[in-house]
């Protein structure tokens, strides 16, 4: 007769493979389930804490979806206006240079309302990280146009679609920035497999590292899903992000060392 | 040891101020009249100095965040600009009021509304005292008459915004800013350590360490009956600096039958109106608000139960007016005189407006 495992005996440590991020905090998240959001909060907090530098580290979080990521990342954070994180950044770097100083923005914050900010800071060669998630609309007001939303693309405030002609063309602002002396390092990555996972961890750790060397802004896009604005369950929002939105925003390296990957 | 003086323009004097304040971080724009200011302090290093920052930023939207960034950090962070620059700021007050940030913002007012004119005016009056941005909230708001105050109010402006977590204004105009007066000028009180800010800003942003819960700056709170307790608790925290920081100045008000009220460089062109009334034998009197918020208002509503009516001095279509009146309450005649569009008037009309608005009329 085979003996019954209990769950005491699988509870050892030996057995685990995986447990819950030292520096997320135990708030259950506000995200949709199925959204990028959760997993790269979670990158960005693994990458921290293998720096061992949660008393080191001063985040900002913007306006949208992730306008509360300060009640999930057990660091010093600050909430910044719509737009104006990379001017926070840029403050706090300046008077505490020793401190890691990282924005996390979505796309309608770091592309539209933030512009002027995102390529100025970049421009200046601030010595911080960006970490920015594109889904390609207004996730928390409802699923409005973003500037990434992509031609076609429909959305509460483009119902029939983007047409270009009426509303201009989605920007990839990640090129643009990446041409900026300023910037070293610019790359953009998904979260939808554990491969993509895996690899956007590692661009967000080489990221924080580049940044404590001084080198200039560093750039991590996540491109992600919206399945609540996009109106797909999350498995189909995960496949339509790699039909459409990848062929227009490519994953992979953009400029490493300071030169844009030919 | 001698005092040291100096010949400086206003706003040279708050740059200087800025440096021997210990101020950390300064974010500007140029705008005029007042771009002096960044002029000066990125002339005299003053990283060199005191390891202040001093950063060109690139618009007063950028600037107005640096200080937000900053002073989340608990630093001793300013910024100056003019009317357009000011009003293009109001987002970024809001919020440093909203999160109870100390900052110190310099308004060298210029004639309004729109692009207006790069000539001294006190159009501001409203937008200063009055909330400025979205949201109940206050700035202390300081109003210096001289070169001298455009000295002192620097380090008096950064004590108030710390010890009331407050944004502090310095409410100016072209022609203080731009004039030219000797300023005494004190020793250098040293920046803060980091170990001195967690000390005395112990909601500061410096990094979580194992002693504390982690610090969140925000403004934001989306359940109503908190969002309101922290509305009460900043009504609460002005009505505090009501009663305790009013500042003001008399000039001959004891025996006074009439009085000018006026502040900056308004007050400064009835000092020479006094001199004129009294060759004429009026009984005329100056008071001055040095805090427009806090306004004086007790001082000012005592004062009307002696005198039989009030003038109100102001490069505007008359703001402050509305604030006296408050006071007043009715109980003697208050009018105002200005000009607009960057004109100041003369000490020979202000008394004429007295003579006909309030002795005549």
């Amino acid at each position: 007769m085979a003996e019954t495992l209990t769950k005491q005996d699988i509870i050892k440590d030996e057995n685990i493979v995986y447990k819950k991020t030292k520096l997320m905090t135990d708030k259950v998240l506000s995200y949709c389930p199925g959204c990028g959001h959760g997993t790269t909060h979670r990158l960005v907090m693994e990458v921290i804490d293998e720096l061992d530098a949660q008393a080191n580290t001063i985040g900002i979080a913007p306006v949208g979806c992730s306008v509360l990521a300060y009640e999930f990342m057990d660091i010093d954070m600050q909430e910044a206006a719509h737009g104006r994180a990379p001017a926070l950044a840029t403050a706090i770097k300046r008077l505490m240079p020793d401190k890691f100083v990282f924005t996390y923005q979505g796309d309608g914050d770091l592309a539209a309302i933030g512009t002027g900010e995102t390529i100025h800071a970049a421009n200046r060669g601030e010595n911080i990280t960006i970490i920015f998630v594109n889904n390609g609309i207004y996730g928390m007001t409802g699923g409005q146009m973003a500037p990434t939303t992509l031609p076609g693309m429909k959305s509460s405030t483009c119902p029939y679609g983007r047409d270009v002609k009426m509303m201009g063309y989605p920007l990839k602002i990640t090129e643009l920035i990446a041409r900026l002396p300023g910037t070293y390092f610019v790359t953009r990555q998904a979260v939808h497999t554990p491969a993509n996972v895996r690899k956007t961890k590692k661009a967000i750790r080489k990221a924080f590292d580049l940044q404590k060397q001084n080198k200039g802004l560093t750039f991590v896009e996540v491109v992600s899903n919206c399945n609540s604005g996009w109106k797909m369950t999350p498995v189909k929002a995960n496949q339509w992000m790699v039909d459409n939105m990848f062929p227009f925003y490519p994953l992979g390296d953009i400029k490493v060392d300071g030169e844009l990957v030919k | 040891m001698a005092k040291e003086l100096r010949l400086m323009k206003g706003n040279e004097a708050v740059a200087e101020a800025a440096i021997r304040a210990g101020c950390d971080g300064y974010f500007g724009y140029p705008i005029t009249p007042q771009s002096e200011v960044m002029e000066y302090l990125m002339a005299e290093k003053p990283h060199e100095r005191t390891g202040m920052v001093v950063l060109q930023a690139e618009s007063e939207l950028a600037s107005i965040n640096m200080v937000y960034g900053g002073a989340c950090c608990g630093k001793k962070v300013m910024t100056s600009s003019s009317s357009p620059g000011i009003s293009l700021m109001q987002e970024g007050i809001s919020y440093l009021a909203g999160a109870e940030l100390p900052c110190l913002v310099v308004n060298v007012v210029r004639g309004g509304p729109g692009l207006g004119t790069i000539q001294p005016s006190q159009s501001d009056y409203f937008q200063a005292t009055k909330g400025g941005g979205h949201g109940d909230y206050k700035l202390i708001t300081l109003a210096p008459s001289s070169v001298q105050e455009m000295y002192d109010f620097v380090k008096v402006a950064f004590n108030l915004a710390f010890k009331y977590q407050n944004p502090a204004m310095i409410l100016s105009d072209g022609a203080i800013g731009q004039m030219m007066e000797k300023v005494v000028l004190e020793d250098q009180i040293p920046r803060l350590t980091e170990t001195e800010i967690i000390k005395k800003c112990p909601w500061a942003t410096t990094g979580k360490t194992p002693d504390r819960e982690r610090n969140i700056i925000t403004s934001l709170d989306l359940d109503p009956a908190r969002q309101e307790r922290h509305n009460l608790k900043l009504q609460e925290k002005y009505k505090k600096i009501t009663e305790n920081e009013v500042r003001y100045e008399t000039i001959d008000c004891e025996d006074a039958e009439y009085i000018f009220v006026a502040y900056g460089t308004s007050a400064r062109i009835c000092l020479k109106a006094l001199q004129l009334a009294k060759e004429k034998g009026i009984k005329v009197g100056l008071f001055r608000p040095i805090t427009l918020f806090p306004f004086p208002v007790n001082q000012i509503k005592e004062m009307a139960g002696k005198i039989k009516g009030i003038l109100s001095i102001e490069m505007s279509a008359g703001q402050m007016i509305e604030d006296i009146k408050l006071a007043v309450e009715g109980k003697i005649k208050v009018e105002h005189y200005g000009k607009m569009g960057g004109i100041i008037p003369s000490p020979n009309e202000v008394l004429e407006a007295l003579e006909q608005k309030i002795i005549g009329g």
